[in-house]
């Protein structure tokens, strides 16, 4: 499929169906497609199931989807930052899928990679093991995975070529790339887009073929979570 | 400080050229009292090899944060990757030492620490991904619960993060060692007997003090 390069996050995210299943780049709030949530948050789409690593906080990133009740049903690691979510998880209206980090993002890799399922140690012995199965290799026992494959897949990169192709900034890098694989559809939201040929081949980090729409944005806000600093030297 | 006690300990299990990923909360302190002679390369879940100091105002960047959301720096060296391949080098064993908090550690070696029944479920995070992948498992805690429990049970009363994994247990009073002999005690703590330590440990363990 090729890559559309929209001007509008309400065009480029407007064929979301209600009940679709999105997997969302970020960790914490660091990475966030913060602009592609927006759009979705104004269009009212319901009943999503979205795969993320955290899932914001009340007034910021996923979050502004809980607040409207857009989200049925949340697959995430840790998601302690969140009061609404505590809400709406106590009260049953909202179903929540806890992963292991390390789980989520094999899961996210796979599913982009083809590959329906894998073995791991983690969560053996742990309630995330209950239903699951497992396999003895040298005798230790892992647990069965399915790799995740998404309606669409929300991200955010630093720079895009006009092909797609992305370059990650420090750690907002994060679940974005593996994101990217694993949505059906791609929306890939940048801070900057430079023409094809700009970007040397071996600074890329994940390669256009995954990208199917693709937005610049200006003036993100990229809030900080927990701002520790120390004293100029 | 009121966990002077299990960093100090803490600090020691650290060698000079060890990859290390330290949990959030009282391990992250440990990072702070390493001395200078040891020169490791700490690891965040998140995707970084190689975590700085906590950045000065002008050097403050939300693009950069540990796995405990905070602001952080790049130190020498250090590398940026995804979550896959952050995953992959603890999933794989290259990550010589993971020192986490706990909530209880069982006479088996089995840690929990990451939710209590009946409260709000935050996740595990990479907790369960640590214990399993990463070659040494250090668990810092204290021995009893404000509760005044003894946290160092027979069987954990929690769910558990992981069941077999924890290679040493560093709480305010003792050290523990899990071996193919079970579980040993193998120091006391500055100003602590092994009375004390006997009258505050649920689980079964023996006595090998150097």
């Amino acid at each position: 499929m090729t890559l559309n390069i929209y001007h509008s996050f309400k065009e480029a995210t407007a064929d979301i169906p209600d009940g679709a299943t999105l997997v969302v780049g970020g960790f914490g709030l660091s990475g966030i497609p913060e602009k592609s949530i927006q759009a979705l948050r104004e269009h009212g789409t319901k009943n999503l199931t979205v795969v993320s690593n955290n899932c914001g906080v009340d007034d910021f990133g996923l979050g502004i989807l809980l607040a409207n009740k857009q989200i049925k049903k949340m697959v995430a690691s840790y998601v302690g930052e969140n009061k609404i979510f505590e809400q709406q998880y106590l009260s049953g209206e909202l179903e929540v899928e806890l992963v292991p980090q390390g789980t989520l993002a094999e899961r996210i890799r796979a599913g982009g990679a083809g590959i329906p399922g894998f073995y791991t140690a983690t969560g053996v012995g742990t309630p995330i093991a209950e239903g699951k199965e497992t396999k003895e290799f040298n005798g230790q026992t892992y647990l069965l995975e399915e790799g995740i494959v998404a309606d669409f897949a929300l991200v955010k990169a630093w720079k895009a070529d006009t092909l797609g192709n992305l370059v990650f900034r420090k750690t907002a890098r994060n679940f974005n790339p593996i994101a990217a694989t694993a949505g059906k559809i791609t929306i890939v939201e940048v801070e900057e887009i430079v023409e094809v040929g700009t970007l040397d081949p071996d600074e890329i980090h994940l390669p256009g073929i995954y990208v199917q729409r693709l937005l610049v944005a200006e003036n993100y806000e990229k809030r900080i979570e927990k701002r520790t600093v120390r004293k100029e030297a | 400080m009121k966990y002077d006690v299990l960093i100090n300990r803490a600090v020691k299990e650290v060698r000079d050229g060890m990859f290390v990923n330290l949990g959030i909360g009282i391990p992250t302190l440990v990072a702070d009292a390493l001395p200078e002679s040891v020169n490791v390369l700490l690891q965040s879940e998140n995707g970084m090899l190689g975590i700085g100091p906590y950045p000065t105002e002008t050097q403050l960047d939300a693009d950069l944060i540990n796995a405990g959301k905070e602001t952080v720096t790049a130190a020498k060296g250090a590398s940026f990757f995804d979550s896959a391949e952050s995953f992959a080098m603890i999933r794989g064993g290259h990550i010589d030492l993971a020192i986490l908090g706990g909530m209880e550690v069982s006479e088996s070696g089995d840690l929990a620490n990451w939710m209590i029944p009946g409260k709000m479920v935050k996740g595990m995070g990479g907790a369960m991904d640590l214990v399993n992948g990463a070659k040494r498992v250090v668990v810092v805690m204290d021995h009893v619960s404000k509760y005044g429990e003894s946290k160092v049970k027979k069987a954990c009363s929690l769910p558990l993060t992981g069941q077999r994994v924890v290679h040493r247990l560093i709480t305010n009073l003792a050290v523990f060692d899990f071996t193919e002999n079970g579980m040993e005690l193998i120091e006391l703590q500055p100003g602590v007997t092994e009375q004390m330590v006997a009258e505050n440990t649920e689980a079964h363990y023996t006595v090998n003090l150097a």
